[in-house]
Order: structure tokens, then sequence, then C-alpha cells
């Protein structure tokens, strides 16, 4: 016990020391983390009235932000299913990144939950009446909540491992890696329901949503980590292959190509039919009655997703920088897509047909980015951590065997894939 | 900073090498501190307080503390409540009335009549759009007059359509009502099958006995989740502290789940009025109305008023398909048309767009 409460210490010790790149990464994102407390002080005092919600669109940016994070956490899958199903060996050095990516996201969804709650102070009504099975609201705290504890138990058990320098036990992680590939789909999954269970928002009482949020998630959540890994070669000494990306690439490829289908599939059958339902699909893309403060947006996202998935099935994203080109547009793309085209537009017209727009206000936008730029603080510290005790270089001093110095990330998986 | 190599060779992917590095600043040493590092890890934990500091300066604004804190804190879930907890809770209220006031209050909390369902129903051939029932309402339950919040809206609907995207929500006319029109109040509708109960998080809403819909607005955690679920958008959140003339305010007759005060961030909705109608009054948009378009009664009652119209009158809901299954009835019923009557001036449209949200 006291050697673990060492190494958090250490850990605490090590994530402050780096050189100025390092320092100036990690106080420029304190600085705006702080702004965006600033920000959220401000609209606790005050109340939701500094956002630029209404009781016409009573969610926006905290929401969308929300909806497309638990995305890219459940997109950490995407590079544990083929190492651990398909024991692909480019990628099973690297997963341990896309776990800890999850975890930073988890944390910044419930961070974007509680932000868009009007009496935070109450969250613990949730723990005393909780209204479950019945409201979907309850299942998403506890997918959400166990997927980070799966995440953080795997990332955590072997980092620890490899810290005291021992083989991780299988047992201790191989089932819990198994079942968070299964949550990994049912935290989208739900969070898909959320909305489609309502039946006064026809832009998302339509079965095709949950489908749709799992194929954009695993295009944009691997684009990100293709972008993060190539950030992670260049200023550690980790190796990150070529085929590794390529590999992600292909899932990219597959999940974009799923996902424009199916959105060619809403536009179908909604301005085919043009029932009264079309309405809000129609004030997304072409405005109504003379309002349209998404179209621009939405069609930015269309024509980015568009792109990227003709540069994704041309040979030349085979190269690193047409890659990431087509990995940005993809990123851009879905987060306006899911967020200001998924969210915002049902509330529009309201459910009596009155059209309110939706515009953030400052304040919102800096509660939103700080929020962010506290993920990405984590997400660095996590990394900065992992690597030297992967490496070897942050070992434990006590009971150190010489036999096994060195050991490195890959033993958990090569146990897994030569048993 | 370099990281120590795990595998030979660096990402193979990253076109530029790295510049060479730095020597890695080595892990910090555990033990044993130089009086220069000292200083300047004090000077960076002192710099990192002062910052955190300076973020959370806004909370200073909170309004001051007072001895109900506590208790208010820890209330229970008001169908977990003993009496006489629910007296205490009353007392608070009352203390919190004078308080921000400074007017004594009666707050009672008012339960079902048993063998009482209520029901609404609406003439539309009878309203005239003339808005008193809104402004009855917001009088009677003490909504805040700013932001201002309206549990009634009135859509000015052309002759032939119920689209409600064709209806006007801020006609403003020197007399009312216009002949090439009707008038269709809409508000909370009770629903037998509420969506917005369904979907709370925590159970701060749910269905009573005598069919109205409640919050126990010091259960909601403002999520606004039921607010997206309503198909007849009659649920209001408070964007921020609700600000009531405290000349205007109705603390004589203040029911818990109905028209008590309420705070930011905190959803509400129209009750039916249910601290005058489970004591046998009518509501107040009723009691305003001066075109007797407005009825309502107990539905289980063979002989109410209500139990008549929705036996004899051609009655329909809003959204039928929906499925919730509303208490809240419209007719049309030709035998006493308001073409017959004199037009009544109308007070207009002073309800803004938005009740809620900044900037």
């Amino acid at each position: 016990m006291s050697e673990y409460i060492r190494f958090l210490w250490r850990c605490f010790r090590i994530s402050f020391a780096g050189d100025w790149r390092y320092h100036l990464w990690m106080t420029g994102l304190t600085v705006i983390a702080l702004i965006g407390l600033n920000a959220y002080c401000t609209q606790f005092v005050q109340g939701m009235i500094t956002t630029g919600m209404t009781d016409q669109v009573s969610w926006g940016l905290y929401i969308a932000n929300f909806t497309f994070l638990v995305g890219v956490a459940a997109a950490a899958v995407m590079l544990v299913i083929p190492v651990y199903i398909y024991r692909n060996r480019d990628l099973h050095d690297l997963v341990i990144f896309g776990e800890l990516l999850a975890v930073a996201a988890i944390i910044a969804c419930l961070l974007f939950v509680t932000v868009d709650l009007g009496r935070p102070d109450r969250v613990h009504h949730l723990l005393l009446r909780f209204n479950f099975p019945t409201s979907m609201l309850t299942w998403d705290v506890i997918v959400l909540n166990v997927y980070l504890l799966l995440n953080l138990h795997i990332c955590g058990y072997l980092v620890y491992c490899a810290y005291r320098r021992q083989r991780p036990t299988r047992r201790f992680y191989i089932p819990f890696v198994f079942i968070a590939i299964v949550w990994a789909v049912s935290i989208h999954t739900v969070t898909a329901f959320l909305y489609v269970g309502l039946g006064s928002r026809p832009l998302w009482n339509q079965a095709i949503v949950a489908p749709r949020f799992i194929a954009s998630a695993f295009a944009s959540g691997p684009a990100i980590i293709i972008l993060t890994l190539q950030i992670i070669g260049r200023f550690t000494r980790y190796h990150v292959s070529h085929q590794a990306l390529m590999t992600l690439r292909q899932i990219v490829i597959v999940s974009l190509t799923i996902d424009m289908f199916l959105l060619g599939s809403e536009i179908f059958t909604e301005f085919y039919t043009d029932s009264a339902h079309v309405a809000s699909t129609r004030y997304l893309y072409f405005g109504l009655h003379g309002h349209g403060a998404l179209v621009p947006w939405i069609w930015t996202a269309i024509a980015f997703n568009s792109i990227a998935l003709l540069l994704f099935y041309l040979p030349v994203s085979r190269t690193i920088r047409f890659l990431d080109l087509a990995c940005i547009l993809t990123i851009v793309g879905i987060w306006i897509e899911k967020g200001m085209g998924l969210i915002v537009p049902a509330f529009v017209p309201s459910p009596l047909g009155e059209i309110v727009e939706y515009t953030p206000t400052v304040n919102e936008i800096l509660v939103c980015v700080g929020i962010w730029a506290f993920a990405a603080m984590l997400y660095t510290i996590f990394v900065r951590i992992t690597i030297p005790v992967l490496s070897g270089e942050l070992t434990s001093d006590r009971g150190a065997s010489s036999a096994l110095r060195g050991m490195s990330i890959d033993h958990h998986t090569d146990s897994f894939v030569q048993g | 900073m370099r990281l120590p190599v795990l595998q030979n060779g660096r990402c193979d992917c990253s076109p530029p090498p790295a510049p060479p590095a730095s020597p890695a600043p080595p892990v910090p040493a555990r033990r044993g501190m130089t009086r220069r590092g000292f200083l300047r890890q004090g000077a960076a934990a002192v710099g990192g307080a002062a910052a955190v500091g300076a973020a959370l300066s806004p909370l200073g604004k909170l309004a001051g503390m007072d001895h109900d804190v506590f208790a208010n804190y820890f209330q229970k879930h008001y169908k977990e409540m003993t009496h006489e907890e629910m007296e205490q809770a009353l007392e608070r209220i009352r203390r919190d009335v004078e308080r921000r006031f400074d007017v004594p209050a009666t707050v009672r909390d008012i339960k079902p009549m048993d063998g009482v369902e209520f029901v609404y129903a609406l003439n539309l051939s009878r309203c005239n759009g003339n808005r008193r029932c809104v402004h009855a309402c917001v009088k009677e339950n003490n909504q805040s007059r700013s932001p201002e919040m309206q549990y009634i809206r009135v859509l000015e609907m052309p002759m032939g359509t119920l689209d409600l995207e064709q209806g006007d929500h801020y006609y403003d006319r020197e007399t009312v009502p216009d002949d090439q029109h009707f008038y269709l109040p809409v508000q909370c509708h009770q629903c037998a099958n509420p969506p917005c109960v369904k979907v709370c998080p925590v159970e701060a809403t749910w269905k009573e006995p005598d069919g109205i819909v409640v919050i126990d607005y010091d259960w909601c955690i403002g999520c606004r989740y039921c607010e997206a679920a309503c198909p007849y958008w009659a649920r209001r959140f408070n964007f921020a502290e609700p600000q009531i003339p405290a000349e205007e305010l109705n603390a004589s007759d203040m029911g818990y789940l109905s028209n008590r005060p309420r705070s930011r961030g905190v959803m509400e909705k129209c009750t039916f009025c249910l601290h005058r109608t489970r004591q046998g009054k009518l509501p107040a948009c009723l009691e305003a109305c001066p075109t007797g378009a407005r009825k309502f009664g107990n539905v289980l009652d063979p002989d109410s008023e209500v139990s008549q119209i929705l036996k004899t009158k051609r009655v329909f809901v809003l959204k039928e398909e929906a499925g919730t299954l509303p208490r809240f009835f419209y007719y049309f019923d030709e035998r006493y048309p308001r073409q017959l009557e004199v037009p009544t001036p109308g007070p207009t449209a002073d309800s803004t767009g938005r009740t809620g949200g900044g900037a």
C-alpha cells in the first residue's frame, strides 16, 4: 500500500518534469483551463442566463461536446479490438494510449454534463433517487462511469505492474478488456438512445441515429488517435510504426463510408417523404422561414467529410501529410455534425412551431474550451507518466530484479498473443 | 524532453527528426533540495494558488449563507418527507419569503382529493386571444418577471389548419379577435402518459393521483431533459434567479408543489393551480377568461361540466399521435360563436420570445 502511494507520488512529481516545450504546453493548457473555470464560476453564480440557451433551445454547446466526446471515448476499442481479438502486432504497443485517451475523454464528458446542470450542487440526488431503468439519463450515468472505471483499472494495473517490473496476471485484466469492448459500444448506444427516445423531437426520433453515432465515432475517434500517436512519436522516442497508422486508416475508411451511407439514407427518408417530420432537417440543411444559422455549418461538415472520404480512398492518403489532412477534416466535420448538426436543430422549430435560433455566448464557449484544455492536460500527464514507466526508466526501487529490467509494454499483449 | 527509447528506431512516420534533445532533466530527486529549487517551486506553488484563486473569484458574489442552508441541502425528496419534516420545510420557505420579499407568507402542502381527476376543456370557438389567462397565471403562480416567464402560450392560427408552425406566437393587435384567425392557447396538458416524467433522472417530477404532473423544486437538478421531452413545450427553466416585485408577490396562498417561489436552475410548469383547485376553487387562467372558453372540473364526476363536454362535444387533443394522453381537451362549439361579440381590447404581445438565455 505504501509502495502504491509512493508510486502515485512519483507519478505526480514526474508530471511536472520536462523540457521547455513541455512546460510551455502545460502552462498554456493550465491558463486556458483556469479561464474556463472562471467562466464556469460566473455561470454558477448568475445561472444559465450566461449561456445562449433558451426555453426553446434548451441544450447547446455543452451537450454537443459531450456527445462528440462520448464517441472519442468509445473509439478506443478500435485499437483494442485489433490487438486483443485479431492479434494485430502493429498496434499492440500502442493500445494503452487509446485506453488513456478514453479515460481523458470520459472525464471531459462528465464535466460537460456537470456544467450543463442548473443545480450541480444537487448531483447527490442521483444517488438518493435514481430513476433506473426508466430514464435513459440514469443509464448513461452508469455506462459512462463504469467505462471510466474499466479503463482506469486496465491502464492503472498494466502501468503499475510495469513500475514494479512484474508480469501482469492475465485474469486481472484480460476479462476487463473484453468487457470494455462491449461497454464502449454501449456508451455510445445509450447516449444515442438519450435522444432517440424523445417522441417530441422528430430529428432524433429515428432508429438510424444510434448506428450512425457509432459509425461516426469509429471514424472520428481513430482519426484523433492517428494524430495523437504521431505527436507521441514526434515528441518522445516511443516507436509508432507506419503500419500502425495504416491499420487505423483502414478503420477510419470503413467507418466513414458507413457513416456517409447512413447520412444519405437519413436525407433521402426525410426529404423524399417531405412530411411535417422534415421541419428540423430542413432547418438544418436549407433554413426554415428565413432562419438558417446552421446551414453554413452543416454544409461545411458535409464538404469536409466528403473530401476526407475521397482522400482516404486515394492512395495519397498513405502518405502522412494527406493522411493527417484527411483525419483533421474527418474530426472537424464530425464534430460539427454531432454538435451543432445533431443537438441544436432538434429544438428548431420548437414543439409549438416557434423558431428561435441558438448562438452560444462567449462565456459558454470559454467553459467548453476550458474543459477541452483540461482534458488535453490530463492526457498529456497520462502519457508523460506512462512512457518512462513502460520503458523501465521509472520503476520501483524496491525488490527490482535485474532479470526483468527493461520489460516493456508489449509483454501484456505478448503473453496473451502467445498464450 | 526526450524520453527513453522503448524499441529501436524513432517514429518513422514523422518526416523531420526532432531537434537533438537537451539532456533530459532527471526524474525529480526524492530528497534534498537546493535553495534555488525550493524558491522556484515555492514561487510556482504560490503563483498557481493565486491563479486558481483568481479563477474562482466570481464565487465571492454568491448570496450570503443563512442558517437554513444546511437544512435545505439535506432536505428529502417530497415523497420521503415525514409530516414533521414537511412542516419544517414549509417553515423554511416562509422564512425565505420573508427574507427575500419582506412579506408574510402562507405556504401549505395540499394533498390531492380522493375520487378526483382533473380535466381541462377549452372552447376554441369562444377564445378570442386576449391573453388575460397568460397574465393571470403569471400573477397567481409567481412566475419570474425578469427574466420573463409564462406558462401559457397563445397561438394565433390561420383558419383551416392546426399546423402549429403556421401559428403566430407574437401577434400584437389593437383589438382581438381577428376574423381571419382562431386562437389556440397551449399550457401543460398534464398527460396521463407524460414523457417528461419518464425521462427525469432523479424522480423530481411525477404524476399525482388527481392527474396533475408536479415538480419538487428542491429536488430538481436542472438537467432540462424533461424540457427536451415535452411535446407541448410546457416546461420552463429558471435561467437566472427569478425576480418578482414584492408588491406583486402572491404570498397569501402558496403551495409546496405549485406557486411557492422557485430558485434559479430548476424547472417549473403549470400545475392547474393545484393550491386553488384542490380546495375547490378554479384555476386562475379560467377565472380571468372573459369569454367563457375555459372549462375545468372533475372527470370522475359524471355530472361535472367537463364530463358533459367530453360526452357531448367533438373534443380533440393536440398531437394525439405522440401517445401522451393529455388531460387538456379542445373543442369547437359554434352555438355561441365569438363572431357575435363586440371585440375586446387585447393586452397584447408583451411576451418576449426568449424566456431565458442571455446576450
